[in-house]
């Protein structure tokens, strides 16, 4: 395995791509008992239009996530959470827009269990009665989401931001669209996406990083499979779809998440969007800013108002919100404040502020294992090197932030999704 | 194994170290226990959240952010938090480790501020800024308000608050609309000082530093606080019957689209010498991890919800089990939640579900060495029963417990009050 050496941060990684296509990366953490393994595929809930032998395929809003559930039971008839737990794992899986991933960490008996994540993501088993079983537990899972104001917030703002990108419908899908779903749905989506050439296996952890790669070599198939085509429909331009729209739920106070698209990016340049995004939203409405700041001290927002920058399916784009007894005053102002910096630029002095402080930030999520192969994973996915993220930060320029700002944080082009204060 | 050091360096202030070089970053709390009671929470509440406001040489927020951001992005928050029916209050740090910023007493600054927070408010006339105080008590009403966002640890509370009516436990981590409604800058202040000289006080530090510096700066950021004798808080109450004697049953209705069922049980008389081992055991056979009865029965076989879990107060003698299912199965989900305890109890499971459920639990309580997260709420939640086993210690008990163990523990847990909040009209019946 070829190895890479962050000195600042204090972290190596062990990567190789096998021959059948899998990219393999450990990040030994010395001093841990537990180590995490992350096998992910490049498949999520926004991956339903793709090619497969030529011709273009639908599938129902769900599947992936569908796909989740179902690939832990395993062809014995035993289900892979109870053998990986009986054997001192924690096992668990989560399903995005763009990814699929299941996971585990173990204090004992680590080897095992990497053998056995290995095995059930890449067999197939499934039966009628369990496809319908399930149908029942996500139905479950589904009412639980509707039920989520955040999900509710997120979901509705990213039905106004594009009109055609799957991404603007629920991982999970819906009652209705995972009713359509039969084993072979789930046969055939397995056969396109869970080929090793679509997938990653990142573990992070006190581990011998050649054993990993050879238990991948030993347990998946040696094929290589080609990368599936997918498509994201065509939303052009940084325009949202709809502007606005209001729900009435029961909620502690009226709730708003805006959203503004930022221009698609890939690789490298993803890397850079996101980390120069990243600092403009601290500049603009971070814990440090005098936007923030005033709508605390006023009472217009409080400790709960947040901003990122996200990117998935082929669209990145910057969300913003929190619950305000006054949404209009609060997105007046966020208006105002977008209009005044993009007219006289950030404040430098701030900036140089929050660029010391991601430091910090980042050293934090280096203590997470979840969150280093997570990041990892996506990394690899999207074609960049989660690690390089780290030192950008301090290289990014004031004339970089303002240009993003200028260019993709415009008032005119803010989508507003907001949830009303019902009974 | 790692080591953790807990020594009172200052009287009734009590420091707990654990050092590690593995992490990047660091953590430090320090929080005011006291007792939890009506009329008082939302006070005691409030208060981390005005001293987060300003100190004496950061007197606002921005002058914090600016201090927070050149100490490499640390974050300071206020921290709230209910342990049996003690309420801790205070503030929670985390920063990164000197070896990794060009800064090589970033621990000494944090601690000195995190001190400052607690010792050196802004203020003004000799009380709490009046600006602040109304300020975070109205963010603490509207916090308050929007537990009910979280759906099922809102039925969760509300079970509490019925099931513990007249006990101190029924009181909500951050009281209620009516108390906080009634902090004003005189109250605060009065509550700020006596709180500040009478509650003990609880620190925690884990990171690279060795405890000899944490505890130099600990003593220096904290040398004006004033120690005042105390009576000792009472204990927590524990009841080992339900309260009516037999099970009570509570509906709410909200416009929700799924049912939040939460079912509280006492412990019984497993509480009156408690092997606490043998009540993590039982509680993971019963619904603490995957392979627990409640998951593969009431979610896996009969599809019931996506999740069913259950999960002890150890303090306190209470498990509390959650589901979310549809409003029409709520018969058939008590029925299926009370034949999965009762298999518990007659001792109805193999010995793969015990051996299971003890593995999971073997490897939550190694991985705690591994998260700043998990070591401070390991040890600050122990500190209180008196207990200093580390994580590993608990987990080789935890590898000790018999199926006899388990069945024993069971045998005495009843349900007290079970909660619905159902979809529909909101009314409440």
């Amino acid at each position: 395995m070829r190895s890479k050496d962050y000195p600042a941060i204090g972290e190596r990684v062990y990567t190789e791509t096998l021959e059948n296509g899998l990219r393999v990366l450990v990040v030994p953490k010395p001093g841990y008992k537990k180590a995490f393994a992350l096998f992910a595929t490049d498949y999520g809930g926004a991956d339903r239009r793709f090619r497969l032998a030529g011709e273009w395929r639908d599938t129902p809003a769900g599947v992936a996530h569908f796909l989740e559930h179902k690939m832990f039971d395993m062809k014995d008839g035993r289900d892979a959470l109870s053998v990986l737990s009986e054997n001192g794992a924690s096992p668990n899986a989560f399903t995005s827009s763009d990814m699929t991933a299941y996971h585990f960490s173990s204090t004992d008996g680590f080897w095992d269990n990497l053998d056995t994540l290995l095995r059930f993501v890449s067999e197939p088993y499934f039966t009628e009665k369990s496809v319908e079983k399930e149908q029942g537990i996500i139905g479950q899972e589904i009412r639980m989401t509707e039920d989520e104001p955040d999900s509710v917030q997120y979901y509705g703002l990213l039905k106004l931001l594009y009109a055609e990108n799957p991404i603007r419908d629920s991982v999970a899908g819906t009652v209705e669209s995972i009713a359509e779903i039969t084993t072979q749905t789930l046969y055939d989506c397995h056969k396109v996406f869970y080929n090793p050439s679509n997938m990653v296996l990142c573990v992070a952890g006190d581990v011998e990083p050649e054993r990993v790669a050879e238990a991948a070599v030993r347990l998946l198939p040696t094929r290589y499979g080609e990368k599936p085509e997918r498509d994201y429909g065509n939303d052009k331009g940084l325009r949202p779809f709809k502007k606005r729209t209001s729900v009435t739920m029961p909620v502690g106070l009226p709730m708003f998440l805006a959203g503004v698209r930022a221009p698609k990016a890939e690789g490298e340049a993803l890397l850079r969007q996101s980390v120069t995004a990243e600092l403009a939203l601290k500049v603009l409405m971070g814990a440090s800013s005098p936007l923030y700041l005033s709508l605390y001290e006023k009472g217009l927002v409080n400790a709960g108002f947040s901003a990122e920058f996200d990117n998935a399916a082929g669209v990145s784009h910057c969300l913003f919100g929190g619950e305000t007894a006054s949404p209009d005053a609060v997105l007046d102002a966020i208006r105002e404040e977008l209009s005044r910096v993009a007219a006289s630029g950030c404040d430098e002095k701030l900036l140089e502020r929050v660029k010391r402080a991601s430091l910090g930030a980042s050293l934090r999520g280096l203590d997470s294992l979840e969150a280093i192969c997570v990041g990892m994973a996506r990394g690899v996915f999207r074609g960049y090197d989660a690690f390089a993220e780290i030192p950008l930060a301090a290289l990014t320029s004031a004339d970089e932030v303002n240009a993003f700002i200028a260019e993709s944080l415009r008032p005119e082009n803010m989508a507003v999704h907001m949830i009303e204060k019902g009974a | 194994m790692q080591a953790f050091l807990r020594k009172e360096i200052m009287p009734r202030v009590f420091l707990t170290c654990v050092k590690s070089d593995k992490f990047k970053s660091g953590v430090y709390t320090a929080e005011l226990v006291t007792a939890l009671r009506r009329g008082e929470a939302s006070l005691n509440a409030v208060l981390p959240k005005i001293l987060r406001r300003g100190t004496v040489s950061a007197s606002d927020m921005d002058a914090v952010a600016e201090r927070l951001d050149m100490l490499y992005g640390a974050r300071l928050e206020p921290l709230v938090r209910k342990i049996g029916e003690r309420q801790l209050v205070g503030l929670a740090a985390f920063f990164a480790d000197d070896a990794f910023v060009p800064e090589k007493s970033l621990l000494e600054r944090v601690i000195a501020l995190t001190g400052e927070m607690l010792v050196a408010p802004a203020t003004s006339g000799g009380r709490l800024r009046a600006d602040y105080v109304e300020s975070e008590r109205d963010k603490l009403i509207d916090e308050i308000h929007s537990v009910v966002n979280e759906r099922q640890q809102y039925a969760d509370m509300q079970l509490l608050a019925h099931m513990c009516e007249g006990e101190a436990y029924a009181v909500p981590v951050r009281g209620t609309e009516a108390e906080a409604a009634k902090i004003t800058v005189f109250t605060a202040t009065k509550r700020y000082r006596e709180l500040l000289s009478s509650a003990e006080v609880e620190l925690f530090y884990c990171g690279s530093a060795p405890f000899e510096r944490v505890e130099r700066a600990s003593a220096e950021a904290l040398a004006s606080l004033p120690r005042a004798s105390s009576a000792p808080l009472p204990p927590t109450q524990v009841l080992t019957e339900p309260k009516r004697g037999d099970t009570r049953t509570f509906t709410e209705t909200l416009e929700v689209a799924q049912g939040k069922l939460s079912i509280g049980y006492r412990l019984g008389d497993a509480m009156l010498a408690p092997n606490y081992p043998a009540l993590a055991v039982m509680n993971a056979v019963f619904g603490g991890c995957v392979t627990s009865k409640l998951f593969r029965n009431v979610r896996e076989k009969l599809s019931l919800c996506y999740y069913a879990s259950s999960r002890i107060d150890k303090h306190k003698g209470v498990m509390l089990v959650s589901s979310g299912i549809e409003p029409a199965n709520y018969e058939k989900a008590v029925a299926a939640i009370t034949g999965q305890l009762e298999a518990v109890r007659s001792g109805d499971f193999t010995d793969q579900e015990l051996e299971s459920a003890k593995k999971a639990l073997i490897n939550a309580y190694r991985s705690c060495d591994d998260s700043l997260y998990a070591l401070e709420s390991w040890y600050v939640d122990n500190a209180r029963l008196g207990l200093n086993w580390t994580p590993d210690d608990m987990a080789a008990f935890v590898s000790l417990v018999t199926k006899k163990d388990v069945t024993d523990a069971c045998r005495g847990v009843k349900a007290d009050a079970i909660y619905f909040l159902k979809g529909g009209d909101a009314v409440e019946e």
